[in-house]
């Protein structure tokens, strides 16, 4: 299957989205997505290292030993989410505070792992670059549209500016709390499946079984 | 791989040719992988490490500002902690000693030294040694009388040592405030120290009654004490709240601020 350069990048961001499509890395799109600016650093976290897993992980591809290629693996990316983990500390403390946990998680991300194991090993250095760029984005769009929904809502702010006055700050504005809970990121997942499915009828996976009438004997 | 003959090339080529699941190759990959990535870890943490010390600095700094209830968002944090004077105590006597620049003095550093600190036979903190100097900030008002005093303190939760600063009023025994600035509690449950709605709950309180015993408490139900002297204990996190009513009480008491609490009611200081 040829695709171009283009199509690795565009390709993950919506038609082959990593959450919506694949629904892959879940877990963390939960956690890291009550306000937009933690999505947002996250969603560069997981890029980075996508990018650059996928990427050593190529070169290495025709010199790793299938018996121990996933913890080859493992320790690509376990190594590059110690050196986001340790920039963010240094350059993006308050925030680092927060996401500190889940930057950790970075390395079982199924979407680090996935790409590395269909893509990079099978595929040249740069093409895997993009490829892991192109599913960090596509896991980073998500995460602004459902931390943009759920801040919104959740807090009455977008980005930690006041957006809709809330009634605890003198406002008008009720916020609605379950918003800012983890579980209400499942829904608003679900939700935007159902939409992006209804939108590319092409993305809805074939029954594994079919209902048939049987007649009667 | 192609099946070249391998005679013309040099050692680096015919061992990247040679199939890669070789034993010999499969132990050089992974051995020179992990010194590979743990050079390049090591090197990144020991590069950063100058930026996130003084990161830690200035968020330690900014708590103390945000217990004294005088910090504000984007306010220059170093000129704001200016207004404060530290002050190392000998927590033994209750007085101020000259014997450390109070600046630099490591509270955490002295607690590990054998020489500054003491083994605790009676331990409801859960630190294991207890420094015997700490480093206080006095806030003053403009006639250089005190207005607030903040007082480090920490000790054990569910998971992890809470560290935190308390802010006193100028009688030594009025609570202004209570924050802490480095825990690993679990997030939602024992991590809610962190909820403002729940720092506001300590503002207000005493922490010991007219006989001068202490009575402050984190629980679930009001004290015989009374209101003035409880604090709601988070729900969810029995644990944590057990250790910070421990580490409040044991700071306050007379193994910790006790005897410097006592010269400051007094007007010693």
């Amino acid at each position: 299957m040829a695709q171009t350069k283009r199509d690795l990048l565009v390709d993950p961001l919506v038609d082959n989205n990593p959450i919506t499509l694949q629904v892959l890395g879940i877990c963390s799109a939960l956690a890291v997505t009550s306000s937009l600016q933690v999505a947002f650093v996250m969603a560069l976290a997981v890029t980075a290292v996508t990018g650059f897993s996928s990427m050593f992980i190529s070169v290495l591809r025709n010199q790793i030993p299938g018996s121990i290629r996933i913890i080859v693996q493992m320790v690509i990316i376990a190594s590059l989410v110690i050196i986001v983990d340790q920039v963010l500390k240094a350059y993006a403390y308050e925030i680092s505070k927060t996401l500190s946990v889940f930057v950790g998680l970075i390395i079982t991300n199924c979407i680090v792992m996935g790409r590395a194991e269909a893509f990079a090993m099978k595929n040249p250095p740069i093409d895997s670059f993009i490829d892991g760029v192109g599913n960090g984005l596509g896991y980073g769009a998500l995460l602004l549209v459902v931390g943009f929904i759920r801040e919104l809502f959740g807090a009455g702010s977008l980005f930690g500016v006041t957006i809709l006055p809330t009634v605890n700050n003198g406002g008008w504005y009720v916020p609605n709390g379950m918003l800012l809970l983890p579980p209400s990121a499942f829904f608003i997942i679900g939700l935007l499946i159902w939409a992006v499915r209804a939108w590319k009828p092409e993305q809805v996976e074939k029954r594994e079984y079919k209902i048939q009438v049987v007649e009667g004997h | 791989m192609s099946d070249a003959p391998n005679q013309n090339k040099g050692p680096i080529a015919r061992f990247l040719a040679a199939p890669p699941d070789s034993v010999g190759k499969t132990v050089f990959i992974a051995v020179s992988l992990c010194l590979v990535a743990s050079m390049i870890v090591s090197a990144v943490s020991v590069a950063l490490r100058p930026l996130q010390e003084q990161n830690k600095l200035k968020d330690k700094q900014a708590n103390v500002l945000q217990v004294a209830g005088l910090f504000e968002p984007g306010m220059d944090v170093l000129e704001g902690f200016s207004v404060f004077e530290p002050q190392v105590v000998e927590l033994e006597t209750g007085t101020f000693t000259d014997a450390f620049d109070a600046a630099t003095f490591d509270d955490r550093a002295a607690a590990a030294d054998p020489e500054l600190s003491v083994r605790l036979s009676d331990d409801p903190a859960g630190i294991g040694r207890q420094t015997k100097f700490a480093t206080v900030y006095l806030l003053r008002n403009d006639d250089g009388s005190l207005d607030k005093v903040i007082l480090p303190i920490h000790g054990y939760g569910l998971w992890s040592t809470l560290y935190g600063f308390i802010a006193l009023e100028e009688n030594g025994n009025d609570i202004f405030g209570l924050q802490f600035y480095d825990h690993g509690e679990t997030p939602g449950l024992g991590a809610e120290v962190d909820n403002p709605r729940w720092k506001t709950l300590w503002g207000g309180k005493k922490l010991a009654d007219e006989d001068g015993s202490l009575q402050i408490t984190v629980a679930k139900s009001v004290p015989p004490a009374g209101v003035d002297y409880h604090v709601d204990a988070l729900a969810g996190a029995t644990l944590t709240s057990v250790g910070v009513d421990n580490l409040v009480r044991f700071w306050m008491g007379e193994a910790g601020f006790g005897p410097f609490l006592e010269n400051l009611k007094s007007g010693g200081i």
